[in-house]
């Protein structure tokens, strides 16, 4: 985790009050008196997170997160490298079950129930709320296959048609169709940075979810590329509720209609994202956005 | 024995060396070793190397040609008396000829020890052509092998044409004695030994590549790292254990079992089965499957299996169909190796498998191999140009670029597969 | 048709659809997993099988059976002549002392063809050990001592129950009235069974009952001793040059791609190599452990340079440039600093590749080491055999008696070789550091 540098940090002490809080540089944030600003609900969310911590062997590495995400909407989750962010994206559809040592607490809710439970099968989570991630990771197959794999093994198509016209579809959505049209049967790794990125987002699109993760995804494209995927993200959210995760301010500025503000494992501060970029209430927010660390 | 005095005498004559270069050097230094341009130690080396080298080269060559040579010399073993004579008189040389050359050339490095000398810089660079040396044993060694079996499989093949020997239905390569016997011409069609190999080698894939690939699979995908802890290594006694044991085993447990569990559905099983042999094969290669399955399936990137399980998929499926086609060319690297290890085993085929040539693709009949052929033409005494010992050598030449152009085309693909993910 | 899953008024398809079909998709993910529990499971199986069936067979060949016999040591037959030379003392009728014996002790057997099953009760061991006593104590001659002989192969057998005594008694090669002399023996307490030195301490023979590892550990011992010398010097000297020295060029790249195929030959080629150049060519002597060794280290050579090359990788480059950068030359670098701290690594290499060394038998029959040898070799020229090609020779042998003896001595064989990675695990642990 990354130690920002004392005079740089800000403390919460009377979190939780609305108006704006700008304290001195003294000490660390408040571990014991933490509270988000702004304001972590919303009408008819889509999920639900309350008090979410996570622990990485003895390393907690979230605490204590409550937050609402909106349907149809971009939310964005910026912060220091470092501050969690990323952990609590793959909470929501629980991704940290890979890591042996990880350990995800509190309630998170779809559809009035509790997915992090240890009932629920990740499976038809992850099916509704798919992820796409950091490092275009196209499977070492072809275009098509690539697409075809969710519908594949969720048995989503009965027979190849439906199967042609759900990869057509996503690849359409995705912006990728015009570009690959020719050379379906190409492997997906032989595509370029941008393109095979957004090859994954059809291919997550394809799965037919409801909330889409994006991890950092443009974080390896150059600015052309990333350009493109900004876009598709904007024309998606008619479709889907996102959650994305930037390290670049500009981005979240740009695609996302609200604000989670994360640091050192704390969700500092949420809101609309005008607000947050125009207006942000607490200092360490203010330090992040006008580029005083991080 | 006379010549073990002599390289002891060879090694004290350079220890001497050593000790007197390194005094002769603080001799010319007049006691200020900043005067010498190295290390005193270094002028004793050289004067070592120069005292010791050339005479153990010498001694070398001489005792590794000696026996040749005279045996060359006497008409074969007619005057016993006179090969040992003979034996004494090149001892008796080889010793003043060694030690001559050593105390000279040892004195003469002595004589010619300067201040300014780069005695440092020689003595490495002597030291460097060694290692070179040690190196090339490796090309030698490929080499020694090519020349020895294509050699003798040229001598072979000026006897029996090679295509009889390579599309050859008959194997019998017992010549008589008399030349008057029946079938004292033998036959030397390898076809029914390249089956039998085929044979034994395909059953020991079908038990060792399903058993090899799946616990690689589960061990580094599913299990918890106390029973990988575990398990990992128990499964990799089996590479460790000789091929004997598994011969032994093939031959005294499991074709017995087999032929009784066939006997008792009524299938009549040959007491060396093939498939006895196949089967403890299998078992031998187990581990080698897995160890190699197991680097390839863990050279798949976690952003893969990642890929997969965010879109919802089960860990079989992410496993089978993610995680193996990308990892299949590194895995059919590592079976062609194993199939390479099989087709050259040779204790447990000749422990458990037949010595008959037959041509079948029954694995409850016995078969021969390669291997065993090779082994039963070589062992016990033989007259060295016989067409039955020679043929040994054109199988084992055979043998040799198989399983050289399975393993240079396996290293490359696996290779190729760990650059792709690198 | 309309199966686009995602589109908005779809949604609750998807998940209806995944919701559907996910039982089946969990059966076939516990078949799965079941799948590699079975193979791991069936792996293991046979690794137990594997020693059981070999300890099952083999434990009861540490123990002999032993027949005590009151020989009179009679003068008329050992010594008519009364001179005690040792000549003559040394070439003596002992075997018939022991029929005697056997006749005295079973004054009720008269026919030849009980005669001849009465001699077969003791080992032809029992009279060598009576010559020694006599050579070694003249005096003994005229009286009468009383000596522990091991009992013959196929009495050892029905001791230990290996025998079945129900079977009738033209299935058995013990008949009933030995059987019924074994049981009169043992009820006198004349027959036990003791630990068996002859195993530990005899070479090569045709008895079972007589047969010991000794020759073959020797010859085992001398061979590995010529490939240790050899090999790990060579081997090590290689490693340093292709992984400090060598610059980048075709010939460097051969010797790799060399040493990577030879790793992967198969170990017979090997051994024709070894009768074709050692034997014929240099004209070396047939199944010494010289050239056992020699051909044995050009097999091993590959694992021991890769394995000290991967022990030279290891070590930082930081090292080599604190020496180099205080003006020490590359050798002096290489010799004093980078050495030190790769040979725990080497040496872990060395002894892995030297237990494969002592587990090879395949290129070892090709130089004539599977020979009958009865003497004990002295040193790595005389003509011996190894471990494992022992238990190749006894599988062979038709001898029920050989079979436990064979497990025996692959026993102690995979004992050497536990020992020996053991040791490499060890010194791997003891050293390993992290940079």
């Amino acid at each position: 985790m990354e130690t920002i540098d004392e005079s740089e940090v800000s403390e919460i002490n009377d979190a939780g009050v609305t108006d704006p809080v700008k304290v001195g540089h003294t000490a660390m944030v408040d571990r014991d008196n933490r509270t988000t600003i702004g304001e972590i609900l919303v009408d008819n969310p889509r999920m639900s997170c309350r008090d979410v911590n996570v622990y990485y062997g003895d390393n907690h590495a979230i605490h204590d997160v409550s937050l609402d995400i909106g349907r149809n909407e971009v939310i964005a989750m910026i912060g220091p490298s470092g501050c969690g962010k990323s952990t609590f994206l793959r909470c929501l559809n629980r991704m940290n079950d890979t890591i042996d040592i990880c350990k995800v607490t509190g309630t998170i809710t779809l559809d009035d129930e509790d997915i992090n439970s240890k009932k629920i099968d990740v499976v038809p989570l992850r099916a509704q709320v798919s992820m796409v991630f950091q490092k275009p990771n196209p499977f070492p197959k072809s275009i098509y296959e690539n697409v075809a794999f969710g519908p594949r093994i969720h048995g989503l198509a009965n027979n190849k048609t439906e199967l042609d016209e759900i990869v057509v579809t996503s690849l359409k959505k995705a912006g990728l169709w015009d570009e690959v049209k020719d050379r379906m049967d190409q492997p997906g790794t032989g595509l370029s940075g941008g393109q095979q990125q957004r090859l994954c987002i059809a291919r997550t699109i394809a799965v037919g979810p409801e909330v889409i993760l994006m991890d950092e995804p443009c974080s390896a494209l150059d600015p052309i590329a990333t350009a493109k995927i900004e876009d598709l993200i904007d024309e998606l959210r008619q479709q889907y509720t996102i959650c994305i995760v930037t390290h670049s301010m500009q981005q979240a500025a740009r695609v996302s209609q609200r604000t989670a503000y994360f640091h050192l494992g704390d969700l500092i501060e949420v809101g609309d994202t005008n607000t947050i970029f125009t207006n942000p209430r607490h200092k360490l927010t203010e330090d992040y956005i006008t580029g005083r660390f991080g | 024995m006379q010549l073990s005095i002599l390289v002891i005498v060879l090694l004290a004559l350079s220890s001497m060396a050593f000790y007197m270069g390194k005094k002769r050097a603080f001799q010319v230094a007049q006691g200020k070793i900043r005067n010498l341009h190295s290390l005193p130690a270094y002028y004793g080396l050289y004067t070592a190397i120069w005292c010791g080298i050339p005479a153990l080269i010498i001694f070398g060559v001489w005792i590794a040609f000696e026996p040749a040579l005279i045996t060359h010399l006497v008409d074969l073993r007619a005057a016993a008396d006179h090969y040992l004579d003979l034996v004494s008189t090149s001892h008796a040389a080889l010793t003043i000829v060694v030690l001559s050359l050593a105390i000279g050339a040892g004195a003469f490095t002595l004589t010619r020890i300067r201040a300014q000398q780069r005695a440092r810089n020689t003595v490495e660079s002597i030291l460097t052509a060694i290692l070179i040396f040690c190196s090339s044993v490796a090309i030698l060694t490929t080499l020694g092998i090519v020349l020895s079996v294509l050699f003798e499989s040229i001598r072979f093949f000026q006897e029996i044409p090679i295509s009889s020997f390579l599309f050859g239905l008959e194997w019998s390569p017992q010549t008589a004695i008399r030349e008057d016997q029946v079938g004292s011409s033998g036959a030397f069609g390898a076809v029914p030994l390249f089956a039998g190999t085929m044979l034994i080698s395909f059953i020991a894939m079908l038990v060792a590549v399903p058993i090899g690939l799946l616990s690689a699979i589960y061990l580094s995908e599913y299990s918890g790292p106390k029973f990988r802890a575990i398990a990992k290594p128990l499964l990799e006694i089996l590479a460790g254990i000789p091929t004997v044991v598994y011969g032994f085993f093939a031959a005294l447990i499991v074709a017995p079992a087999i032929r009784d569990a066939g006997g008792f559905i009524g299938l009549d099983v040959a007491s060396e089965s093939a498939l006895a042999a196949g089967l403890v094969m299998g078992i031998m290669i187990i581990p080698f499957v897995s160890s190699l399955s197991d680097d390839v399936i863990n050279a798949v990137p976690q952003s893969m299996r990642d890929g997969a399980y965010g879109l919802g998929a089960t860990q079989a499926e992410t496993i089978r169909k993610v995680i193996f086609p990308a990892a299949l060319p590194g895995i059919v690297g590592g079976v062609l190796l194993a199939v390479s290890r099989a087709i050259g085993e040779t204790m447990i085929v000749v422990m458990a498998a037949g010595l008959s040539a037959n041509l079948t693709a029954n694995p409850l009949e016995a078969v021969t191999t390669v291997t065993v052929q090779i082994v039963t033409l070589l062992t016990g005494d033989q007259e060295f140009d016989s067409a039955k010992t020679l043929a040994a050598f054109a199988l084992g030449l055979m043998l040799f670029v198989t399983t050289l152009v399975l393993n240079v085309i396996a290293l490359h693909v696996v290779r190729k597969y760990r650059e792709q993910y690198e | 048709m309309s199966n686009t899953a995602s589109k908005s008024g779809n949604k609750a398809r998807t998940i209806d659809i995944v919701y559907a079909g996910l039982r089946k998709r969990k059966a076939a993910e516990r078949r799965f997993q079941l799948y590699g529990k079975l193979a791991i499971g069936l792996g293991l199986l046979f690794l137990s099988l594997l020693f059981g069936s070999i300890v099952a067979n083999g434990y009861t060949a540490f123990v002999q059976t032993y027949m005590q016999i009151e020989v009179y040591i009679d003068p008329d037959r050992i010594d008519p002549e009364g001179k005690r030379e040792v000549k003559e003392l040394s070439r003596a009728d002992y075997g018939g002392l022991v029929k005697a014996t056997l006749r005295d002790m079973f004054p009720e057997v008269q026919s030849r063809r009980e005669k001849r099953q009465l001699y077969r009760l003791v080992s032809t061991g029992a009279s060598y050990q009576i010559r020694e006593q006599v050579l070694q104590n003249p005096d003994l001659i005229g009286q009468k001592i009383s000596l522990w002989v091991p009992a013959d192969d196929e009495i050892d057998m029905l001791m230990k129950g290996h025998i079945d005594r129900k079977s009738a008694e033209e299935d058995r090669r013990v008949k009933d009235n030995q059987i019924a002399w074994v049981d009169r023996l043992l009820s006198e307490g004349r027959i036990e069974k003791r630990f068996n030195t002859i195993f530990f301490t005899a070479g090569d023979s045709r008895d079972p009952e007589l047969a010991g590892i000794w020759g073959a550990a020797s010859g085992s011992f001398f061979t590995l001793i010529v490939t240790l010398l050899l090999s790990f010097p060579i081997g090590v000297a290689a490693a340093v040059y292709l992984e400090e020295f060598a610059p980048r060029n075709k010939f460097t790249d051969l010797i790799e791609v060399n040493i990577n195929n030879l790793a992967a030959v198969p170990s017979i080629v090997f051994g024709l190599l070894g009768l074709a150049v050692f034997i014929n060519f240099f004209g070396m002597p047939r199944s010494a452990p010289i050239v056992g060794g020699l051909v044995l280290t050009l097999m091993t050579l590959p694992t021991i340079i890769i394995a000290s090359r991967a022990a030279l990788k290891s070590v930082p480059p930081s090292i080599r440039e604190a020496a180099l950068g205080i003006g020490a030359s590359p050798m002096q670098t290489v010799i004093y600093h980078v050495l030190p701290l790769a040979m725990p690594g080497m040496l872990t290499g060395t002894i892995i590749g030297m237990a494969q060394a002592l587990g090879e038998s395949a290129p070892l029959l090709m130089i004539g080491m599977v020979a009958f040898i009865v003497d004990i070799p002295q040193g790595a020229f005389d003509p011996s055999t190894v471990l494992p090609v022992q238990i190749y020779l006894w599988a062979d042998s038709p001898e029920r008696a050989f079979v436990e003896r064979t497990s025996a001595a692959i026993m102690v064989l995979l004992g050497f070789l536990i020992t020996m990675n053991a040791l490499a695990v060890m010194l791997r642990k003891r050293f390993e550091r992290r940079w």
